[in-house]
């Protein structure tokens, strides 16, 4: 039988790993760091704004939808949690943004943003401590169902949302009381675009954190994580409501630059969009949902206009061809591309 | 009979009406996701298929009633099954969510399809006379073509329990839902038998599509907007249990018909709060396995 | 005196009508190599499923160092300071080898409930985690995809991660499951230099692997203790001689 010889850590530090351990150090270190690639997507932005500058409302509603995709992204791509009621949280926080200035008169943008996040993160926090604690075709009709339930509340209570007819006379007061609206758009692109960056930035951070690995290793296998110890359910709850959070001011942002809410915010549909705009850039990403956001409103935008079942079709078509052969999505398929020409893809 | 009581009985029948054919739609859906564990949310598509192609029968083609069910049932039964082996197959090994995408994908499509072929506006079926009207069953007059409705599900209910527990098929099926493993150990060709059972289901969906063209029309939002509802009597009862999913078609079908008549805005909220709070308290259904 | 790192009275777990544990009392001493021996289908992963709390049992009571945590969820186990290794590997495929052990070691440390430094940013984690590679010699495949390594090497992964918990109960379910014979010998020795501060125990059906590592064996034998001893009190007795039939003299129990 082995004596006592004990292998506890250290014992067996010699000069021959220190090379190898420099470069797991480093590697650990580097993860979150920038990439240069990751400016495009800003600079294609910024860039956009001075080449279509008549195209600005239209691209509004692309950096709202970017935003809703990333907070989806969070929750499904990185946490595993599947959701088909994420539009919920959107509505919410729409809805909050619309009845804030058309029911109470209070029209300060920032803050109606703040108010529908939190609004939608309490709706998060106490659906998904319920919800959570389900996995697989359970959750995916638990959240489908409260998602309706929301909606149905909604049509239940026209009194205030207005039903299907919706919120108008939404009246925005100037950004910073000095930055006024203009008919193009102009102020809303930028304002959405600089919402959008601050709180990619803030999903990106939680991504690359202690947390975020976490979030990845439930979603991986929540077996082992629930044997190393993780409380898996409050974790799960924490970026549920982060996620509602977020898509909670995506919906604020809808509401703000459209001056008119309907109950379709809540939709299935919307959720359903949503879902297939993050499939088709690429889940678990961050950058998926820029990617499957722009290329999904793009397509709709041109493609709606010939025939909506038309764009109907091609849109279940996309996500059957996508589910069978591009499963990572555009940017899984760019990575794949990128690996076959020598680079080394960094998650 | 005194009006409190009538106001009842209406609402009872017509739920029951209602039960059926929500259940005649789920019970396929049921059985193909306890045998194979697969999402097919392509499964109210199918139903909708089977409306549209029963008014093509019925109204193009004048083909009677009764035939054209028959004629439904066995076309879409028969046309789901290059779905499976040739798409849902590839799937079957994959996550729950690949599932969900791939067979909304496909609705979506359908959806568009039947948009371009029909329109968006209700079709409308033909119905002989005879059901048209009332019939007296003693106490109380009451609409033919429910009772018919009525009369098709309990059938079908007594030939499915038949078939499920006295066939050997029947056997093989419940053996297959309760450990696929064991009985593929056994002998029993699991794929042969998802075949058989996902053809059943399908054509059963289109039956009950056709069925409920008269009473709520047929249009192209038909497949997803109904798919709730199939997806929660399939939840609440429990997957692959014939048992549930009557037990489960019942209850909602007539609390949803009560909901919608007493409280015709909102009325629906109650449907699915019932359904998250009887999922929280038992997530695998009433007569599903954990 | 103080208290057993393990004791385990009167456990029972039924599903449904299936009794799949009965009435099983087992007590872990310190330092203690305790192999669970027995035919399939014995209860043996379930036993463990039980300790580690996978599964709450119908009746009985699991306690760690006189503690009572029969109530306690998986993970609150885990944080305890029980470890487990599972028969097929329970690793983070996507991963690299050094992140899979962070991750071990952030759960523990509490680390990972920091949601706004970056991951590589706790220069002690990363450090901890690379202690526990070196211990096992796997600093080579630290930046290795996990699900690239050969299964042999996975198995020292699953084993590295149980350790970055630092527990105090190990439970190791068929270590050598699925390695090559040419790759056993890597577990084998890691277990030999496991600290005797763990109490460990290991599930395991190949009697070599028993001999050389336990001091004593529980046999279980449909959901019940058959016996309790040291490995030669195990072989002379009659009872698992019958058993394991047609082994006399064997080295293999009965594999499924």
């Amino acid at each position: 039988m082995a004596e006592s010889n004990r292998a506890s850590p250290g014992a067996y530090r010699e000069g021959g790993t220190a090379e190898l351990r420099a470069r797991a150090v480093q590697f650990m270190a580097r993860r979150h760091r920038f990439r240069l690639a990751e400016a495009a997507p800003w600079l294609l932005a910024i860039l956009a704004f001075f080449l279509f500058p008549d195209r600005m409302a239209f691209g509004t509603q692309v950096l709202i939808m970017v935003l809703f995709a990333v907070s989806l992204d969070l929750i499904l791509g990185y946490a595993g949690i599947m959701s088909l009621g994420h539009a919920a949280f959107f509505g919410i926080g729409a809805y909050t943004a619309a009845l804030l200035s058309a029911r109470l008169g209070w029209n300060e943008p920032i803050t109606g943003l703040f108010a529908a996040a939190a609004l939608a993160a309490l709706i998060g926090f106490i659906s998904g401590w319920f919800l959570l604690r389900y996995r697989g075709l359970t959750l995916l009709m638990l959240t489908l169902a409260t998602a309706i339930m929301v909606l149905e509340f909604g049509n239940a209570r026209a009194d205030l949302t207005g039903g299907y007819d919706g919120v108008n006379g939404i009246a925005i007061s100037p950004l910073f009381g000095v930055f006024d609206y203009d008919l193009y758009g102009h102020t809303y692109y930028i304002y959405s675009l600089a919402v959008l960056f601050i709180l990619f930035l803030v999903v990106r951070q939680i991504v690359y954190s202690p947390f975020g690995q976490a979030l990845i290793g439930i979603r991986e296998n929540v077996r082992r994580m629930h044997a190393i110890g993780s409380p898996v359910h409050w974790r799960l709850v924490t970026v549920y409501t982060i996620g509602a959070a977020i898509a909670g001011v995506a919906g604020a942002l809808f509401a703000q630059s459209n001056a008119f809410v309907t109950l379709g915010v809540l939709s299935f549909e919307r959720s359903a969009a949503v879902l297939v705009m993050l499939i088709l850039g690429g889940t678990g990403r961050l950058y998926g949902a820029f990617v499957g956001a722009i290329v999904y409103m793009v397509l709709e935008d041109n493609l709606a206009k010939l025939s909506p079942a038309f764009w109907e079709f091609g849109v279940g078509l996309l996500l059957v061809l996508a589910v069978l052969f591009a499963r990572r999505g555009l940017l899984g398929l760019i990575e794949d591309f990128g690996r076959l020409i020598g680079e080394r893809p960094r998650r | 009979m005194p009006h409190f009581a009538n106001v009842i009985v209406s609402i009872l029948f017509d739920g029951l009406a209602y039960a059926m054919i929500l259940f005649i739609i789920s019970v396929g859906l049921s059985i193909t996701m306890g045998l194979m564990g697969f999402v097919n949310l392509a499964h109210g598509a199918f139903a909708m298929a089977g409306g549209y192609l029963a008014v093509t029968l019925t109204r193009s083609w004048g083909v009677p009633f009764i035939p054209s069910l028959v004629i439904t049932f066995l076309v879409v039964g028969a046309a789901s099954v290059p779905f499976e082996r040739l798409l849902y197959a590839r799937l079957y090994m994959a996550g729950e969510l690949d599932q969900v995408l791939l067979t909304i994908g496909l609705t979506l499509m359908a959806i568009a399809g039947y948009t371009f072929f029909y329109g968006t506006q209700p079709q409308s079926m033909g119905v002989p006379s005879y059901l048209t009207g009332q019939i007296d069953l003693g106490f109380r007059e009451f609409p033919a073509y429910r009772v018919l409705m009525i009369a098709v599900g309990a059938i079908l209910i007594a030939i499915l329990w038949y078939g499920f527990e006295r066939t050997s098929i029947g056997a093989k099926i419940r053996a297959a839902v309760d450990n696929r493993r064991m009985a593929q150990s056994i002998g029993i060709n699991v794929d042969r038998l998802f075949m058989l059972t996902f053809a059943v289901g399908g054509g059963l969906a289109a039956l009950g599509g056709a069925l409920a063209v008269y009473i709520m029309g047929i249009t192209p939002t038909f497949a997803i907007q109904y798919l709730v509802l199939f997806l929660i009597v399939v939840s609440v009862g429990g997957l692959g249990s014939i048992k549930g999913t009557v037990l489960a078609a019942l209850v909602l079908g007539i609390f949803d018909n009560a909901g919608k008549y007493l409280y015709p805005t909102g009325g629906a909220f109650f449907i699915y709060a019932v359904t998250v709070l009887l999922l929280l308290l038992r997530p695998s259904g009433l007569y599903g396995r954990e | 005196m103080t208290a057993a790192p393990l004791e385990i009275r009167g456990l029972c777990k039924k599903f449904g009508a299936l009794h799949v544990a009965r009435d099983i009392s087992l007590t872990l001493e310190h330092g203690a190599r305790r192999a669970l021996i027995g035919p399939n289908g014995a209860g043996k992963t379930t036993l463990v499923n039980l300790i580690t709390g996978v599964f709450a049992p119908s009746a009985g009571n699991v306690l760690l160092d006189g503690n009572d945590i029969t109530h306690l969820s998986e993970a609150q186990r885990a944080r305890c300071g029980i470890a487990r290794t599972f028969q097929i590997n329970q690793l983070f495929g996507d991963l690299t080898v050094i992140e899979n052990l962070c991750l071990a070691v952030g759960e523990r440390t509490g680390a990972c409930n920091q949601f706004w430094r970056p991951a590589g940013a706790k220069r002690a984690v990363t450090d901890e985690a690379l202690d526990y590679l070196e211990s096992l010699q796997l600093v080579e495949d630290a930046l290795t995809l996990v699900r690239k390594l050969p299964y042999g090497r996975q198995r020292l992964v699953e084993i590295a991660i149980a350790l970055a918990q630092r527990p105090k109960l190990l439970l190791l379910d068929e270590p050598t499951a699925g390695v090559p014979s040419s790759e056993t010998h890597l577990i084998l020795d890691t277990i030999d230099r496991l600290d005797r501060g763990i109490a460990i125990l290991i599930i395991e059906h190949d009697m070599d692997v028993v001999f050389r590592f336990a001091d004593r064996i529980t046999v279980l034998v449909a959901g019940k203790v058959l016996i309790e001893g040291t490995p030669k009190e195990i072989m002379a007795d009659e009872r698992v001689r019958a058993v394991y039939l047609g082994q006399e003299g064997g080295r293999e129990a009965p594999h499924g």
